[in-house]
């Protein structure tokens, strides 16, 4: 036992001097570290409850049924929001006692790669799976649990975003291949390239950055961030660049790449981390570029 | 006799084939049956893009032999084969094999982001139970790639029209239509007993139709959710394979669930650590005092055991999940040598899985996706201190049985609509929900390929089924598929309507919970003749405590409560059909491991489980069936094809045993 405690205060002090030098991503893996060892050392959850106030909705076309409903869910070690949402299938009652049906989302993964079961919670669009109780929590407080708002309602928190994989279509988010029969190998690629391509392709078509953008909306036409990402992408191909001006096309009309509003929090919200600014930068250029090569060809 | 027209029926309409799942398997099966000019109708449980493929990590395999190792298919094949512990039939593995490198190519040509070698060839990384750099991989979210390179893929089909034999575009017809958030009910059979389409629900109206299709391929995948949590998606529970098996389809090898053995442990899902941490280098460890409670990083190297190089030197970090998940069982539970926690006070179910000797630069690019991962849900910097993980289920080797169709050099025979054909005519399967591959453990990174291949498989066989047919599905009387509509609405409707004012009432939840319980606790990593006994009477306990679930939703519209009891009444008879094959194979072999009969026992078990349904509550195990496939007799026997790798026993303590009948010696490779 001495031995640990000692171990211990070197740990702390250790992690004092460094805690100054180190940057600020550091300290927060750091400070969920201690989170994540309070939470294994609590009991499994029968006295801590968890809150969570829940934006409702039968279905999109019955606005009367909108409501919040509030639950309090016994806590369990490592719990993201998911893992208290299925706190409540398991026993759906709200914090009154009420019995109601369990709330209705959308998962697939549960970690982060499908981009299936983004919400608002706490005001921001992110993936409910990596949205862990610890930090949005740690004493207690509140979480609200909202649907994204850019997309037509199905019910409770699962939105339709069908016209995201339509605009893909649009855009023509893909390779023309011949076919998939032996054609030998693809074109060779610099590994400076495949690192600029592969964080572009990590997008999961989770809508974070769309919730996010002022220009897009229901009724507005702007395809969004991601779909001009994934121009970007296949342009950036040796296959893909050769109908590179076919896709810069799709994005030159209404909806394109002029309605961005630049107001950059799409970059802000990406779980990714995409650089979906420099991706609407650098299909803007090669958009002009083609405008007015257009005229000069006129 | 054919049909004469293989596009329309007679009456007119065009004719399709029924996928179901939209994973790689099912998607690389719609590709290949549109370049065969067959129309597609796409069916899956959520938007394709978010299938379960995305979860797959490491990489794929190909013996491309880039790093100049000698690697070829032979050799491919027999480690696949030894790995497998020679429960696979070998045919279909050699030409899996051998198709491998075009697969990867053909994926580069669809602009997968592989990593690059400095020549800008595929960089290969190497995985569990090989010597070789075989690893295609793109990051550490390679499943998330080919799924995204397949899926647009298959949108450009969604754009393209259906032309008729002389090449005219028929209106309004486009190549693939899709039908995501549609729930697969049960396979439509004919009087016969010919699969002819399926019943679907859509999830958010709740409808309930019947597709007609000439034939139906389901690509479903896995069926970890009976175990509860697992390192699988939540939509993997087995349900469509269940409801086939229910209906007549052999279920095969159900017993054999692999266990990988490095995941995160989680409240809601035991998140996966890739293999290709340790094929990258990482190394398994415990302190060698079991009572040491220091920081990780002050522990010095003689006073740690790896474990796995400790007791496999040969392979080291890198023996099959199976070996390596059983180490790491026994360290902790047999040994209580797990990662001591001071705040316990107790060795803790885990070991570290340390990657902190490698540089930050090195990982970020190789291993960014999973390292994101453990840092998000872990809370720890994995650059900076090792990792702590623990085994979780993965993979079932188990799944539908299908059958294959050799050629003369022992490989597998395109375009015999025997590849992928279950024992129902007309119903196909590929992926992880048929059981061709593997044997009786999965090597890392042949799963995306035995996905793909699968698909480049089936897609064919399917085709050529429907050549073979005489009348198109569409020209079938039509009261075939209001009979299994309006019997699939009266289910739907016992389930929402049953229990309802039972005051004793189960939820549908809850017992799924203890299910999972129940199946991690006997029927994983080491299974025990009493407890697996005790097991089967917990099963048939919670059949009948199912009978008395209460839907806690009633909405008419976008029941995920109603949804969800029915996938948990065919998980209950999954669950059976897995506990019982364990129960029955007295041996061990791969995944399936039981310490009182510790070896393998060719003698007496080197065969297929074969189970068939005979009525709730009873599976039959029978050693050979008879099916008819495009109108052809075929009798099937429990036998394994181990005609091209001859069985031995594995031996990954000692450097090249897995590839040593392709390589002629027992080659010394440094790792």
């Amino acid at each position: 036992m001495a031995k640990s405690s000692e171990d211990q205060k070197g740990r702390a002090k250790a992690g004092a001097a460094k805690a100054d030098a180190v940057k600020a991503e550091i300290v927060k893996a750091r400070a969920a570290k201690a989170e994540d060892v309070e939470a294994k050392a609590a009991p499994t959850g029968t006295d801590r409850l968890v809150h969570l106030r829940i934006r409702r909705q039968d279905a999109g076309d019955r606005p009367e049924t909108k409501r919040w409903e509030e639950f309090k869910v016994p806590y369990l070690p490592r719990m993201n929001v998911i893992s208290a949402l299925q706190q409540i299938q398991r026993d759906p009652r709200t914090a009154s006692g009420k019995e109601v049906a369990p709330v209705v989302w959308e998962a697939v993964c549960l970690e982060e790669v499908c981009g299936s079961c983004t919400m608002v919670i706490n005001g921001r669009a992110r993936q409910a799976c990596s949205a862990l109780v610890d930090r949005l929590a740690p004493k207690g407080e509140v979480i609200t649990i909202e649907p994204m708002s850019k997309f037509p309602l199905v019910r409770d928190l699962l939105v339709d975003r069908v016209r995201m994989f339509e605009d893909m279509k649009r855009v023509r988010a893909w390779i023309d291949i011949d076919g998939t029969h032996e054609l030998g190998p693809g074109p060779r690629e610099s590994p400076e390239s495949q690192e600029e391509r592969y964080p572009l392709s990590r997008c999961m078509t989770c809508g974070c950055c769309l919730e996010a953008c002022p220009q897009y909306g229901e009724s507005a036409p702007f395809v969004g961030p991601f779909a001009i990402n994934l121009v970007r992408l296949y342009n950036a191909h040796p296959s893909g660049a050769m109908h590179k001006n076919e896709r810069l096309e799709t994005v030159m009309g209404e909806g394109g790449i002029t309605d961005c509003g630049k107001s950059q929090n799409c970059i802000e919200v990406c779980p990714k981390e995409i650089p979906l600014v420099d991706s609407i930068a650098s299909v803007s250029r090669d958009t002009t570029k083609r405008l007015l090569l257009g005229w000069l060809l006129k | 006799m054919a049909a004469k027209s293989t596009t329309r029926s007679e009456g007119g309409k065009v004719r399709r084939v029924i996928v179901v799942g939209g994973g790689l398997a099912g998607l690389m099966t719609a590709i290949k049956l549109c370049e065969a000019k067959v129309p597609v109708d796409l069916i899956s449980l959520v938007p394709v893009k978010r299938s379960h493929s995305v979860c797959a990590q490491g990489g794929i395999n190909a013996s491309v032999n880039t790093k100049g190792e000698g690697d070829s298919p032979q050799v491919h094949l027999e480690e696949t084969a030894y790995g497998g512990d020679f429960l696979a039939n070998q045919p279909p593995v050699k030409g899996m094999a051998e198709a491998a490198p075009g697969i990867v190519n053909m994926l580069d040509r669809m602009g997968v982001p592989f990593n690059r070698t400095p020549e800008g060839l595929l960089d290969f990384r190497r995985f569990g139970g090989t010597l070789y750099h075989r690893t295609a991989f793109a990051g550490a979210t390679t499943g998330q790639q080919l799924l995204y390179a397949l899926d647009e893929q298959v949108r450009r089909f969604e754009v393209a029209d259906v032309t008729d034999e002389h090449g005219v575009s028929i209106p309004g017809e486009k190549m693939v239509r899709k039908f995501e958030f549609w729930d697969f009910i049960s396979a439509i059979l004919d009087d016969s007993g010919t699969c002819v389409g399926c019943i679907a629900q859509d999830l958010k109206s709740m409808q309930i139709k019947a597709f007609t299709g000439d034939a139906v391929v389901l690509a479903t995948g896995g069926c970890g959710i009976v175990f509860g949590r697992s390192t699988l998606s939540v939509i993997c529970t087995g349900t469509a394979a269940a409801a086939v098996y229910q209906q007549g389809a052999v279920y095969a090898n159900g017993e054999f669930i692999q266990v990988h053995p490095t995941a995160i442990p989680g409240a809601d899902k035991l998140r996966l650590i890739s293999e290709s941490a340790r094929g990258e280098g990482g190394r398994v460890w415990v302190p060698k005092d079991k009572s040491d409670a220091r920081d990780p990083k002050e522990i010095p190297e003689r006073e740690r055991d790896y474990l796995l190089e400790r007791m496999y030197p040969g392979y080291g970090n890198l023996v099959p999940r199976d070996i390596a998940a059983r180490a790491i069982f026994k360290t902790c539970f047999h040994e209580d040598r797990g990662v001591f926690s001071p705040q316990t006070g107790k060795n803790e179910h885990e070991v570290y899985l340390d990657l902190t000797h490698k540089d930050e630069k090195f990982l970020r690019a190789k291993l960014a996706g999973i390292l994101e991962i453990y840092e998000k849900f872990a809370g720890t910097d994995p650059y900076k201190n090792p990792m702590r993980v623990f085994p979780a289920v993965h993979y079932s080797m188990g799944g539908l049985w299908v059958d294959y169709e050799a050629d003369a050099r022992g490989s597998l025979k395109m375009g015999s609509p025997r590849n992928h054909a279950t024992s129902i005519p007309g119903l196909y399967a590929v992926g992880e929900v048929d059981y061709q591959y593997h044997g009786a453990n999965r090597l890392g990174a042949n799963s995306l390929l035995s996905c793909i291949y699968g698909g480049m498989v089936c897609g064919p066989a399917a085709a050529s089924y429907q050549r073979s047919m005489r009348k198109s599905a569409l020209d079938l009387p039509r009261s075939i598929f209001e009979k299994a509509e309006r019997r699939a609405e009266e289910d739907y409707h016992r389930i929402l309507k049953q229990n309802q004012d039972r005051a004793d009432a189960e939820n549908a939840y809850r017992l799924h919970a203890e299910l999972g319980e129940a199946m991690l606790r006997d029927c994983t990593i080491e299974r025990h003749n009493d407890a697996l006994d005790k097991l089967l009477g917990t099963i048939a306990e919670l059949e009948d405590r199912a009978g008395r679930i209460k839907c806690t939703d009633t909405a008419a519209r976008v029941n995920q409560g109603a949804q969800f009891v029915r996938h948990l009444e065919n998980m209950l008879v999954l669950a059976r059909v897995i506990a019982q094959g364990a129960r029955n194979r007295d041996e061990s072999r791969g995944a399936h491991f039981k310490p009182d009969f510790p070896v393998r026992n060719d003698a007496a078990w080197a065969r297929t489980t074969l189970a068939r349904h005979e009525a709730k509550g009873s599976v039959k195990f029978v050693r050979e069936f008879d099916y008819a496939c495009a109108g052809q007799p075929v009798h099937v026997t429990d036998a394994v094809d181990t005609s091209l790798v001859a069985p031995r026993e594995r031996r990954y303590e000692q450097a090249g045993a897995a590839s040593a009948q392709a390589t002629g010696k027992l080659e010394q490779k440094s790792t």
